[in-house]
């Protein structure tokens, strides 16, 4: 009932989104919004596994889909505990500031 | 409508609000309004979901992102007290770099990618995979096992986070 859609057109939006991401880690300095950046990619690339499974009518890329969700849950959950505890120590968390390991 | 079927109108609308709504929350200044666009990105990208036939993605997608992810993020940024003031900035050749090398890498993708395939989306018929149903049976018996996994894995970042987060972390008592 419903007229398809190119897959191009999938995979455009999805490289558009994930190169939004790229850009805004490498020029942004808060690192919650370096994470939130990172979440964008990752939506991206589901966005593309969600198409390609319609395409091929395959349930196994929302399977995986579903697991990178739990996984991005995951990383959200313990890097956003090492964030708090950076600006806790650091009262920044301006990630040029935190460039060196020591001192 | 211009000759354009409903789909393709609303896959249009909802890619252009998609792209508007990253592009706002990766240039906003203030970390709050980027964390509200970050949630009307991820609602636009519901919506290709729904358009896709996954509709149990759809609703985890709001759920779990902008339900569950991007509350925690505005608690951090609410305890952090950021705002767009003290919002350290790099410097202006940095800026324009990053966006020289993520032009460069747009038009290397799109290039590569152009001619992957011609296929149309298959739609209607039997693609009823997207539902709670058919996910459940091939999670539960295909995927078990990684399932089991990630439940794991999800129990390790709990303790993880919670001894991370820990305001005295002393490791060494005995």
């Amino acid at each position: 009932m419903l007229n398809g859609i190119p897959i191009n057109f999938y995979i455009m939006l999805s490289a558009v989104l994930f190169i939004i991401g790229v850009v805004g880690v490498m020029a942004r300095r808060n690192a919650i919004i370096i994470f939130m950046c990172i979440e964008l990619m990752l939506n991206a690339v589901n966005l593309m596994l969600v198409a390609f499974s319609t395409l091929h009518n395959d349930a196994n890329g929302q399977v995986f889909v579903f697991f990178i969700m739990a996984v991005a849950a995951a990383e959200v959950a313990v890097g956003l505990a090492i964030l708090s505890m950076v600006y806790r120590n650091f009262k920044s968390i301006d990630i040029d500031l935190l460039s060196r390991l020591k001192n | 409508m211009l000759g354009y079927t409903i789909t393709q109108w609303l896959f249009g609308t909802l890619s252009l609000m998609a792209i508007m709504f990253a592009l706002m929350m990766v240039f906003t200044r203030s970390p709050v309004n980027s964390a509200l666009y970050l949630i009307m990105t991820f609602f636009c990208i519901s919506g290709h979901y729904l358009l896709l036939n996954a509709q149990f993605l759809a609703i985890v997608q709001i759920v779990v992102y902008a339900g569950a992810i991007m509350v925690l993020f505005l608690y951090i940024i609410m305890l952090m007290n950021l705002n767009a003031d003290e919002e350290p900035r790099k410097h202006v050749v940095t800026r324009a770099i990053a966006g020289l090398i993520g032009g460069m890498l747009l038009f290397v993708m799109v290039g590569a990618l152009k001619g992957a395939e011609q296929l149309q989306i298959v739609q209607g018929g039997s693609s009823q995979i997207g539902l709670v149903k058919n996910l459940g049976k091939v999670l539960f018996s295909e995927f078990l096992f990684p399932f089991e996994i990630a439940s794991i894995l999800l129990l390790a970042a709990l303790v993880g986070a919670i001894m991370i987060g820990k305001r005295d972390t002393n490791i060494n008592v005995k």
